[in-house]
């Protein structure tokens, strides 16, 4: 059974801003789901993905940036070629 | 009184030296160059972009885990470690969680008790670095950062201690010998700013675990873990307990204060990086070849060179510079090995630092030819700095650095002679400039020919032997009372 | 290389298209002239590239997907980018950000999701093929509901490079047509190895589709036709396989088990992986901008709960749970045994038949808000899910009416399979053609 605080601690995690008029209708679905989810209890066998691919790298070989406008043209704020981000400290 | 034993582990992150980030082609030579110009879709985090791992920095990494001993397994993988923070492009990084390329392994330290100690290694790993952020306005008109990812996607290599080191002093030798080994390796350069950040986790025993998170300085370890034991001693000293929490280093000011508890929360959902493959590299290891490395270059100094086992230490502690006393001394007969190791682990090396200047500023044959002067006598020990000191400022003035000889005739230098009318000028001047002293050594005070002494020497700036001047003033002050 | 251009004025009265590019160019080639319409999450350098989302709205990107390269040299003209459900999260491209595109067939229910866009651009004749992709049916979906063919390539046979990412383990780009002529041909110079995707194979597809499927070998699973199968879908498309019989396959009826959690297992995966995939979208670098006075959480979450729309959200979440701490081992580590399942009973089946045959979807296409609970939805990929687990070749060509609405037959094979699953269908059409 997952909780509206559950939820709401996802939501934190997932940084997804849930407001509180929202977390009813969220659970109830989450709970429908995750109920079905536990379909998977019965499952059995071995984890041990099976793949045919390893080791696939490229060589250290350097090849042309972007320039510093198109690196930053997409995003919402520059600064001095930086681009601007909310606060931290 | 709690006498507490400490117990500190290291989680050390390294870049790696390769040419191009860990899984794009952009150049990891970005230190001068201006924000996002080391930036392609790739690293930037652009929707729709997938990695390719780098070759070589596979191939560096399984050289550091056989020069440090560890067992690579037989197959790794890479996973997300995520989490929300501007520096991170895709809000994850690209890491190894319960994979690694390597578990095992040591170090192997001289121990505060002056014993060889091994250092037990957890794991060693291969991720990538987070952008680089930069805090901007103030309280009252606002904070915002601002994000360069010329750093992002560059690769690391993360080494794991077990928590083994008995003291802060353990733990920056650990640094010390990890440093060194991987700028044998060739996989890393100690000089590139930022290229070493260090976790630290410190317990005192019987208490709780702290984490020092993002020391960014080797002398930064020692400080942030002699500050922690302080002050966890003081609190249990109180009589209050130790929490178990994480703290950040602030360099400038040599403390470390709490995380806020949001930060510690963090949950990070790792799983497999479902747009790489897993390695299969364990069949490597017996094709990595390995240089000399600094416990066996050490012991080389000592049986070869004649070295003290404390010289030959500091001298193969640093890449450059073993190869420069080697170079000085190469090939050499003439026995200059000892006064080498003397002049450049004790003499060169604290000149240097207190300019902040490396080994390879100084041309290897100039020193040679420095030492060559000083074990004929030309010149004093005191001449000799003097020499070492005007070659290293011209060099950081970008000036023409001169030969030794050069400098000595220009400066005139050269050890003086018992008939050096200048010395004997000096000798003379000094008994004349100073009667009182003169008195005093005549009533018997051996301090005054020692202050005498020291004012010639001081006169002739240092280029009279010692020995010889003693014997010069003796003479003098005798020939005056007559 | 000549360079020329087109004229594409469509018609898009269903709203198939996000974006037209009215005069596009393009070279000589396989494809010269032709104009292909590509999915919205399929990166296009300097043309607006959302993916039918609020939070990519004016992101322009400054490179094109391996797929779209390769359609470019080929000649192509990028006709526009077609709508979709949000991210690829959706079964009737009702989840769009701008508006649900309608189904030509029946302008009243869905086209089916997510390739919607593509599949309706195609089945209304404004295109003759399309790029779609395909995470858990979402080429083949639409096409079954639009009365197209849609072909979702073996994984790794098609580059995802620029393929903006909802669940990397499971989705690929894939042709869609009228025709399995044409799905062949846009198959064949979109795949092949790309070193910019390390999971891609060095597997190119070079094939001219062939009719003859004597010997064929066709296993029929059991679950296709169960429990939620509409048996009036069933019916026809028991027909179409009785005209493959007809042309000297032999069908063995079969079954596989793990279908009873295949579902669970790929919306386990799929919002895992898409919970992690989705995070980078938080107003920094693209898309609209966060508040930067603010904290970088509460920035973040006032851009991501204003960008995203409620599926997506939904599937965060869900996935942001699935490998939360406590929680990883009970959904995702289960998840992944059960699709290494699904892999063995293909393996399995695979051993004793070529391809396996069924509907591609349990009903026909939806009426718009008929399934306005996301579990209903979800229960509506259960044939189309276990192939992207597998991540074998899979194909849905019209096989005949229900209401008025078409129906998909779906053929599954082996993996690198993609050419006999190819000719099966093709020779379907072939034995059909009025």
């Amino acid at each position: 059974m997952v909780t509206e605080k559950d939820v709401e601690h996802i939501g934190e995690l997932a940084d997804i801003g849930i407001d509180t008029s929202e977390l009813a209708i969220f659970t109830g679905q989450f709970n429908a789901i995750v109920e079905y989810f536990d379909v998977l209890d019965r499952v059995h066998g071995d984890d041990a993905v099976a793949r045919d691919l390893y080791n696939v790298m490229r060589e250290d070989v350097v090849e042309p940036s972007l320039s510093q406008d198109e690196a930053t043209r997409n995003a919402g704020a520059q600064e001095d070629g930086f681009i601007k981000a909310p606060r931290v400290m | 009184m709690i006498d507490a034993d400490v117990v500190v582990g290291l989680e050390v992150h390294c870049q790696l030296d390769t040419k191009s980030k860990l899984f794009c082609g952009c150049s990891t030579d970005y230190r001068n160059d201006g924000p996002n110009t080391h930036v392609c879709p790739v690293c930037l985090g652009l929707p729709g972009t997938m990695p390719v791992l780098n070759r070589r920095a596979i191939e560096y990494a399984m050289r550091v885990a056989k020069a440090l001993n560890c067992t690579v397994i037989p197959e790794s993988e890479f996973s997300r470690k995520n989490y929300f923070y501007p520096d991170l492009d895709k809000a994850y990084q690209v890491t190894q969680y319960d994979k690694p390329l390597a578990l095992g392994g040591y170090v192997g330290i001289e121990g505060d008790d002056g014993k060889e100690r091994r250092i037990q290694l957890t794991r060693i790993h291969v991720e990538e670095d987070p952008g680089r952020l930069v805090h901007m306005g103030n309280a009252e008109r606002g904070r915002y950062s601002l994000v360069d990812y010329n750093r992002a996607g560059i690769p690391l290599i993360e080494i794991v201690s077990e928590p083994e080191m008995r003291s802060p002093k353990e733990a920056r030798k650990f640094l010390n010998k990890l440093r060194a080994t991987l700028e044998y390796l060739g996989v890393f350069d100690p000089e590139k700013e930022g290229s070493l950040r260090v976790d630290a986790n410190i317990s005192l025993r019987g208490s709780e675990r702290v984490e020092i998170k993002n020391i960014t300085s080797y002398k930064g370890v020692e400080r942030a873990l002699t500050f922690e034991v302080t002050r966890q001693k003081n609190q249990l000293r109180r009589g209050l307990k130790v929490d178990r929490e994480t703290r950040h280093y602030l360099e400038a000011r040599g403390i470390t204060q709490s995380a806020r508890s949001k930060e510690q929360e963090n949950d990070y959902r790792y799983f497999p990086e479902p747009d790489l493959r897993p390695l299969r590299v364990q069949s490597w290891v017996k094709d990595v070849k390995l240089p000399e490395l600094p416990d066996a270059r050490r012991e080389r100094f000592v049986q070869q060179y004649g070295c003290s086992l404390n010289h030959a230490r500091t001298l193969t502690g640093e890449l450059k510079m073993a190869n420069f006393f080697e170079a000085v001394v190469a090939g050499d007969g003439n026995g200059l090995c000892k006064l080498a190791a003397t002049w450049i682990a004790d003499t060169l090396a604290g000149e240097l630092n207190y300019r902040s200047m490396g080994i390879d500023a100084l041309d290897a044959k100039r020193f040679t030819g420095l030492l060559v002067l000083l074990k004929a006598g030309t010149i004093t020990d005191k001449s000799g700095i003097e020499v070492m000191r005007v070659m290293l400022d011209e060099r950081l003035k970008g000036e023409t650095v001169e030969t030794p000889e050069a400098i000595v005739s220009r400066l005139n230098l050269a050890k003086t002679t018992g008939d050096d009318a200048a010395l004997l000028g000096a000798v003379h001047d000094v008994i004349t400039e100073n009667p009182k002293a003169v008195e005093d050594y005549k009533a018997g005070k051996n301090g005054a020919l020692n202050f005498l002494v020291g004012q010639t020497m001081k006169k002739t700036r240092g280029r009279a032997d010692p020995g010889e001047l003693n014997r010069l003033m003796v003479e003098a002050l005798k020939s005056a009372e007559q | 290389m000549a360079v020329h251009t087109i004229n594409f004025e469509p018609d898009d009265r269903y709203n198939a298209f996000l974006k037209v590019c009215a005069k596009p160019s393009h070279s000589e080639g396989k494809l010269a002239g032709i104009a292909v319409a590509v999915k919205d999450n399929i990166s296009t350098q300097g043309i607006e590239t959302t993916c039918a989302s609020k939070i990519l709205k004016g992101y322009v990107p400054p490179y094109d997907a391996h797929a779209v390269g390769l359609i470019k040299n080929a000649g192509a003209a990028i006709a526009g980018k077609t709508n979709m459900d949000e991210f690829g999260m959706g079964t009737s491209t009702e989840n769009s950000a701008f508006g649900p595109t309608l189904n030509p067939c029946d302008t009243g229910r869905v086209p089916g999701g997510s390739s919607g866009g593509s599949a309706a651009a195609v089945a209304a004749g404004m295109v003759r093929m399309a790029l779609g992709t395909d995470t858990g049916g979402s080429i083949r979906c639409p096409a079954a509901f639009s009365g197209i063919v849609g072909f979702k390539p073996t994984y790794g046979r098609v580059s995802r490079y620029g393929l903006i990412a909802y669940a990397n383990s499971l989705e690929t780009i894939g042709p869609m047509a009228t025709n399995v002529s044409d799905v062949s041909l846009l198959m064949s110079v979109i795949s092949g190895n790309d070193r910019k995707d390390t999971t891609s194979y060095d597997k190119p597809y070079a094939h001219t589709p062939s009719a003859d499927i004597k010997g064929l070998r066709i296993g029929i699973p059991e679950e296709y036709f169960g429990k939620g199968v509409d048996p009036d879908v069933g019916t026809v498309v028991r027909r179409a396989i009785a005209r493959l019989e007809e042309l000297g396959a032999v069908t063995v009826p079969c079954s596989i088990p793990s279908m009873e959690y295949a579902l669970a297992a790929y919306y386990v995966i799929c919002t895992s992986e898409a919970s992690s995939n989705l995070a980078r979208f938080d107003g920094v670098r693209y898309g609209p901008a966060a508040d930067t006075k603010k904290s970088w959480h509460a920035a973040y979450q006032d851009v991501r709960k204003q960008g995203f729309g409620p599926e997506v959200r939904r599937r965060i979440m869900l996935g942001t749970f699935a490998l939360s701490s406590g929680y990883y081992g009970k959904y995702y580590a289960k998840a992944q045994v059960a699709r290494e399942n699904v892999r063995k009973d293909f393996t399995r089946l695979f051993s004793d038949v070529d391809v396996l045959c069924g509907p591609t979807m349990p009903t026909i296409a939806f009426k718009f808000g008929e399934k306005s609970d996301p579990l209903s939805m979800y229960l509506s990929d259960i044939l189309t899910v276990p192939v992207n687990l597998a991540g074998i070749p899979a194909i849905s060509v019209p096989c005949g009416k229900v209401q008025g609405m078409p129906v998909g037959l779906q053929v599954m094979g082996r993996p690198f399979e993609d050419e006999r699953v190819i000719d099966v269908a093709y020779a379907y059409e072939q034995a059909v053609k009025p």
